[in-house]
């Protein structure tokens, strides 16, 4: 599925916006991304597996809680460098 | 104590040109000198808009650099160079606390502060602190990275800690000042604010806080076991048994075998007094240190007194203190200096530099007899290291 990489995380993609990701999960999804793009994921989900404070994860457009969520082929995950102040 | 042999190796005075690795809210620097140091140049930023506590330089090869970063939307790293900045590679395994199990609450890095290159006779290992205060080694120049469980998982480090705290950039719990004995690569010294000063005699297996006679006047004791704040502790190589500390409640020296902490900041201006951040070795002469006051009274505005920025310099162990503010602003100059970003080359005579948070970068020629400003209109500055080609 294709999966939208917020400016904070293009270091990783080679400037990349939007990357391929396989997986049946969010975990499984962000572990691809890491296969593909190493480091990326420690970036973004702490080492307990919580989203990083100024992070935000949309699967199909609602906030994602966790990486624990199951996910269809069709669904669009979008990570985001949350609105932080100033 | 460990066996040890009893001579550390010798300080022999650099010729080189200086480049000082600054590490600032905003990225990293580096700002090289002529052979003379009268004319400066400004290479960077590295790593732009991400937060960089600290950059070192590895002594023991002079090519590799580890730099200690995170963003403010993303989680902490460090990033390796083994060709002095030239290009630079993301470690593989960043330091990071094991993952609970389940029902229980882990630990997360929050920022990677402090760098450390291990024992001469160890290449490729580092240690890091971390807040929220934790140890961790690489074994391989910094790819990988392994929490030291002697620390991290000790029953006791929450109780030395008072407590998990929340946590800020840059200013929470931090575990910081560590320090390698150069006879013993498994005799360590760290600090934590708070927490204090603890030492291990086998590689971070074993652990105990070694602060008698140091205050602690933000707790109920005032001299407790553990939970006093050392803002930074330094081990001069060329007397192991000596350290110094500039504490949140003071200037103090410690000569083991002894145990009990002396606080030489007593011998400090009274106007002045001996709260601070940062402590400066001088390269050679283990008698000869640098702090850099600020106001610690009221509501801790940490400024320079006054508006009077100084540095102080003792060369008589802490005995003695002298003011160090030629060149500097005779007034209003409202600037601080973390505990990071003040340090001397290893020329003779010494430079003295320190990174202000209002972005500037000044040089104290003669070992602090005479202060310029080298570089301004940089970000924040968390950190200064001196390095000679």
């Amino acid at each position: 599925m294709n999966v939208a990489i917020p400016s904070q995380l293009r270091d990783y993609t080679g400037g990349s916006a939007q990357v391929e990701a396989r997986g049946a999960t969010l975990a499984e999804i962000l572990a691809d991304l890491d296969r593909r793009y190493p480091g990326i994921r420690f970036r973004m989900i702490d080492e307990q597996d919580a989203i990083r404070r100024h992070i935000r994860i949309f699967v199909n457009g609602e906030q994602a809680r966790g990486i624990g969520a199951a996910l269809a082929a069709a669904d669009e995950v979008i990570i985001v460098g949350a609105l932080s102040g100033g | 104590m460990p066996q040890r042999s009893s001579k550390a190796r010798n300080g022999r005075p650099a010729a080189g040109p200086v480049t000082l690795l600054i590490g600032t809210r905003k990225g990293g620097f580096l700002l090289k000198s002529d052979r003379a140091r009268r004319r400066w140049t400004p290479a960077g930023p590295h790593f732009l808009g991400q937060i960089v506590n600290h950059v070192v330089l590895d002594p023991r090869d002079g090519k590799t650099l580890l730099c200690a970063a995170r963003a403010g939307h993303l989680g902490p790293t460090v990033f390796r160079s083994t060709d002095r900045g030239r290009t630079w590679k993301e470690a593989q395994r960043p330091p990071a606390f094991p993952k609970a199990v389940e029902g229980e609450k882990g630990l997360a890095v929050e920022h990677v502060f402090w760098l450390s290159p291990g024992h001469a006779s160890e290449p490729g290992v580092w240690y890091a602190g971390v807040s929220p205060p934790g140890l961790f080694r690489s074994e391989d120049g910094g790819v990988t990275w392994e929490g030291v469980a002697g620390f991290n998982a000790n029953p006791l480090r929450k109780t030395w800690l008072l407590g998990e705290q929340e946590q800020t950039t840059p200013d929470g719990a931090i575990l910081h000042s560590i320090n390698v004995d150069p006879r013993d690569s498994r005799h360590l010294y760290i600090a934590t604010s708070p927490g204090g000063t603890f030492e291990s005699l086998d590689r971070g297996v074993g652990w105990r806080p070694l602060n008698r006679g140091v205050a602690a006047d933000f707790l109920p004791e005032k001299n407790p076991e553990y939970g006093q704040d050392v803002h930074c502790l330094r081990l001069p190589p060329l007397a192991p048994d000596r350290l110094y500390q500039q504490n949140h409640c003071g200037i103090y020296r410690l000569d083991r075998p002894g145990e009990t902490w002396e606080r030489i900041g007593k011998a400090m201006p009274k106007k002045i007094g001996d709260i601070g951040f940062p402590m400066v070795l001088h390269p050679r002469d283990p008698d000869t240190v640098w702090v850099f006051p600020m106001d610690g009274g009221t509501v801790w505005p940490r400024v320079s007194p006054g508006g009077k920025p100084a540095a102080y310099v003792s060369r008589d162990a802490g005995r003695s203190w002298k003011r160090q503010d030629r060149g500097l602003p005779r007034s209003q100059g409202w600037f601080t200096v973390k505990r990071q970003a003040m340090c001397a080359d290893a020329r003779d005579p010494a430079s003295v530099y320190f990174g202000t948070t209002g972005g500037e970068v000044w040089m104290g020629a003669r070992e602090g007899a005479q202060w310029s400003c080298i570089a301004r209109h940089l970000p924040e500055i968390y950190s200064v290291e001196a390095v000679t080609a």
